[in-house]
């Protein structure tokens, strides 16, 4: 156990969502007869769910904050559809609609932020707000019909990388360059924090643990990268794992990331000590509505169209993300990569259950209750640990 | 002593996972007299309260407890309650939404045919508020009493379920003077109507002004247990029998160096924002040197804290006029951000509250205020985050295993201690502590007394409000006294004393 510690980290229950996804993806693959553990499907799987899982990444902040935003899914499906019908109609080119429909989500954030900082409304009112007029609006500007999309922009929604260089490696050679990268990477920084604390750690943990993770990744690179021909990771799992890694720095390693955990953990104290509350929560909600347009961009390269009914119910899903991953409902607690193991939680779920057969209904089912069981443990999990009342009447005396 | 005894409690012992929160502990109350228990925070008095009360029901602890002759086997509140035990809590419990008769009978409504009776309640909610004092409707919401009158509005409601055995945690800690001695008249009253009180409690004077026995608890044992009399109680013997070590000093010995004045404030004026036209600091005049510790004295109201956190960035407030100078320079602090870039630092009174996030560790809790004391290249480099906090950690002497754990795990001497390195770290000028031992245990008092020392002996201008007077003439240099949002007058410590400043605090006449 101290060794499992010692590879890991001292917080094991972090890892139980992992497990779970782990078992998740096992489990459904013996059911369904190997088809879970496939090339094709994991590929699908990622590109057909990314645009949710970018969702899930300003959610995450959104919560952290203490706040929630109902109207990304109507956000989405407004910006994807401003987007194409500026193309079609105005004859902008492709980059220049996807950029127009970024500025429109943004803008659509500092309305959303200006009623929630400015005014304080609270953002279940102001987004459940958002989520009626730009639901309304797609409808209203799209007169109900479906907009072709630019053809450009399927590459984003479900694109695969380059074929390229030697054949003997019998994969797809830019998904290995992704994969020797990760490892690479993960290596190095974990070599590197190693150093900087000289001091009482052993290395052996951190070799067995580049050791674990170089595993891990060499099998989905290969799994990845062995698909039909013209097949690799997908280009929007690609932005999915490189905004992963913007908002992952964002949120553990800036200012502005440390002034969202102190807003959404205790608004007064982070007042007190000079955090600028309105601004935080402004730039929290702008960036989620920015995070949606992008969203929207991605479904509506995959799907080839922008459709009036696109992103009903997306809001659902990313906050399930969110929660499934361990945040709290009172905000302040949360991480970038446990929403995402969250959001791959239901995305496994959808994608098994799929491939057993089992009807939308039962699907529908069976998430809601994963949803309340995740949430449930978690806070099972926290009431466990919280021997630390006796700790805290009697300091000294417990060690 | 002529009472018979209503309550033993003999060899209480209670054992959590890992730790003796009670060991052998005996307590005897007599009928009609007020007992009161002190211990250091984690002593055990809550625990043993709970043990009285129910709430860790008969059979998960050992000894007996023996109530009106007879042992009694609580299972739960409601049964303690039926017998006539009260527990009035630190933290009031009240709905503040609803009327004070609605409060008085939650839980506990008197129905007629399926119905709540509201002019049955009404008549008996007038009675049981006539018994504490009170006068005030019974319809009036609670959120629209102060904090005094609702601590007499939980008494009443115990009161009206014929409580015998009255239980008070910490009934002052959240009241001024004059509501506090309000509350201990109302208490040694409450013996004539055959009730008896046991009182848990931090602050000596009033243990020695209403106390007939005392019983200190220590490390979860009984240390001792005897009579006294009312007003002549020798608070130095409790003491003693609390921290179990003579404290010869209830405050460090410390000589002042002042030098320049480097903090000035000039008729500063700001607006109750809740109440247009009044001001809540009129024409505010003081100035601090360096090295020098300054203590503001006032009741509860008198518009100290508000002075402060207007002065700390326009937190609190509508500021109307008037001007800072540190070092003689003049400056313009329209944001907390501004001010502590500008060298003032505010420890907010409440800290569970306003100064820390109780979701944090220490480390992330000591650079909150200066992130930019640890950015490299645009990053927070989370390694220097964890050598400053190490840094705070020894120099402040924080108990805890490592700068990682919860700043909710600490007590709250050492929560302090993180607070104050955590604005040492933002390099201040001047430091405003704003009740810095409140819900302190008296050991880690005399630690945060030293450490402002140490702050002042570095040439920080050291700016204290407290309530407890004692205190602010035992660590101060000069205090100021405000009365109504008014500074009535400034005094040096040496020539302080309770009754001149009460005098101060309580007038505009000046002194």
């Amino acid at each position: 156990m101290i060794y499992i510690k010692k590879i890991f980290g001292d917080k094991l229950q972090d890892y139980t969502m992992v497990l779970a996804l782990v078992a998740l993806a096992i489990i459904f693959n013996i059911i369904s007869g190997g088809k879970m553990i496939t090339s094709s499907n994991f590929q699908n799987l990622i590109s057909g769910n990314a645009y949710v899982m970018v969702l899930a990444i300003g959610m995450m902040m959104v919560i952290v904050i203490g706040q929630i935003d109902l109207s990304v899914g109507s956000v989405a499906g407004f910006s994807g559809m401003v987007m194409a019908i500026a193309v079609r109609d105005l004859g902008l080119t492709w980059w220049v609609g996807v950029l127009l429909s970024l500025a429109v989500g943004a803008t659509i954030g500092a309305w959303q932020g200006f009623w929630l900082a400015k005014l304080g409304i609270p953002g279940f009112i102001t987004t459940l707000g958002g989520m009626m007029i730009f639901r309304g609006g797609v409808i209203w500007i799209s007169r109900s019909i479906s907009v072709p999309a630019p053809r450009e922009l399927k590459i984003f929604g479900a694109g695969h990388l380059p074929e390229w260089g030697p054949a003997f490696t019998g994969m797809n050679n830019s998904t290995l360059l992704l994969g020797i990268i990760a490892i690479t990477a993960f290596a190095f920084t974990q070599l590197r924090k190693h150093n900087r604390s000289k001091k009482t750690k052993e290395l052996w943990p951190v070799l067995v643990r580049i050791a674990l993770v170089s595993v891990v990744i060499g099998y989905l690179t290969w799994i990845f990268g062995t698909g039909r021909p013209g097949t690799s990771f997908p280009v929007p799992g690609l932005i999915l794992v490189v905004l992963v890694l913007i908002y992952h720095t964002i949120t553990t390693r800036t200012t502005f990331g440390r002034h969202i955990y102190a807003v959404g953990g205790n608004k007064s104290a982070a007042a007190l000590s000079g955090v600028n509350v309105q601004k935080t929560y402004f730039l929290t909600m702008l960036n989620m509505s920015f995070l949606a347009a992008l969203a929207g961009i991605m479904f509506v390269g995959r799907s080839n169209a922008a459709g009036p009914s696109d992103g009903i119910g997306w809001e659902l899903d990313a906050i399930a993300s969110v929660f499934i991953g361990g945040a709290a409902v009172s905000g302040g607690v949360g991480t970038i990569i446990a929403t995402m193991v969250g959001g791959l939680v239901m995305t496994v779920l959808n994608s098994g259950l799929m491939l057993m057969g089992v009807g939308a209904d039962r699907t529908q089912v069976i998430k809601g209750l994963v949803l309340l069981a995740a949430v449930g443990i978690d806070v099972f999990n926290k009431k466990e640990g919280r021997q630390s009342i006796i700790g805290r009447l009697f300091p000294a005396k417990s060690k | 002593m002529e009472h018979p005894i209503i309550l033993q409690m003999q060899g209480i012992t209670k054992i959590f996972p890992g730790v003796r929160a009670l060991d052998d502990v005996t307590l005897e109350v007599h009928r009609g007299t007020i007992l009161s228990i002190c211990g250091e925070n984690g002593a055990g008095k809550s625990t043993l309260m709970k043990v009285l009360s129910g709430v860790y029901p008969h059979g998960t602890y050992e000894g007996k407890i023996i109530y009106m002759g007879e042992e009694v086997t609580f299972k739960d509140i409601k049964e303690s309650e039926h017998a006539g035990i009260a527990i009035i809590h630190q933290e009031l419990a009240m709905v503040p939404e609803l009327s004070v008769t609605e409060n008085i009978f939650l839980g506990n409504e008197i129905i007629k045919r399926g119905l709540i009776d509201w002019d049955a309640q009404r008549v008996h909610t007038v009675e049981v508020l006539k018994k504490v004092g009170l006068t005030v409707d019974p319809d009036t919401l609670i959120k629209h009493l102060g904090v005094g009158q609702q601590q007499l509005v939980e008494i009443a409601k115990a009161l009206s379920k014929n409580v015998k055995l009255l239980i008070l945690d910490e009934p002052t800690s959240a009241l001024n003077e004059a509501d506090s001695a309000n509350l201990l008249e109302l208490m040694r009253g409450l013996k004539d109507l055959d009730i008896t009180c046991i009182m848990i409690s931090h602050k000596l004077n009033e243990i020695a002004a209403i106390s007939d026995a005392v019983t200190v608890i220590r490390d979860g044992r009984t240390v001792e247990t005897y009579a006294v009399e009312a007003g002549q109680v020798d608070e130095d013997r409790i003491i003693r029998a609390m921290v179990g070590r003579s404290i010869e000093n209830r405050f460090p010995v410390h000589v002042s160096k002042p030098g320049e004045v480097i903090f000035e404030v000039t008729d500063w004026r700001v607006e109750d924002p809740n109440n247009p036209g009044r001001l809540v600091c009129k024409n505010s005049n003081f100035n601090v040197r360096a090295g020098e510790i300054v203590g503001f004295a006032g009741l509860m109201g008198a518009g100290r804290t508000e002075l402060m956190r207007s002065i700390f960035g326009h937190n609190y407030g509508i500021y109307l006029g008037g001007s800072i100078k540190i070092k003689g320079k003049e400056i313009h602090v329209n944001s907390v951000a501004s001010a502590i870039r500008q060298g003032i630092a505010y420890v907010p009174e409440d800290r569970k509250n306003l100064g820390l996030n109780l979701l944090n560790s220490i480390r992330i809790t000591t650079v909150s205020a200066n992130l930019k004391g640890i950015l490299r290249g645009g990053l927070l480099d989370l390694d220097k985050e964890y050598e400053v906090a190490e840094e705070y950690r020894r120099s402040l002497r924080v108990k805890t295993q490592s700068v990682d754990r919860g700043v909710a795990t600490l007590s709250g001497g050492n929560q302090q201690k993180v607070v104050l390195g955590k604005w040492m770290f933002t390099g201040p000028d001047v430091l405003i502590l704003d009740e810095p031992t409140r819900g302190i245990d008296v050991g880690a008092k005399y630690e945060i007394y030293r450490l402002i020392h140490e702050l002042a002996d570095h040439g920080k201008a050291v700016i204290i409000v407290s309530s407890e007077l004692p205190e602010l003439i035992g660590i101060t240099d000069r205090i100021y006294t405000i009365f109504e949002g008014e500074i009535t007058g400034m005094i040096d410590s040496k020539e302080a004393q309770q009754e001149n400043l009460m005098k101060m605090m309580t007038s505009n006449s000046g002194s």
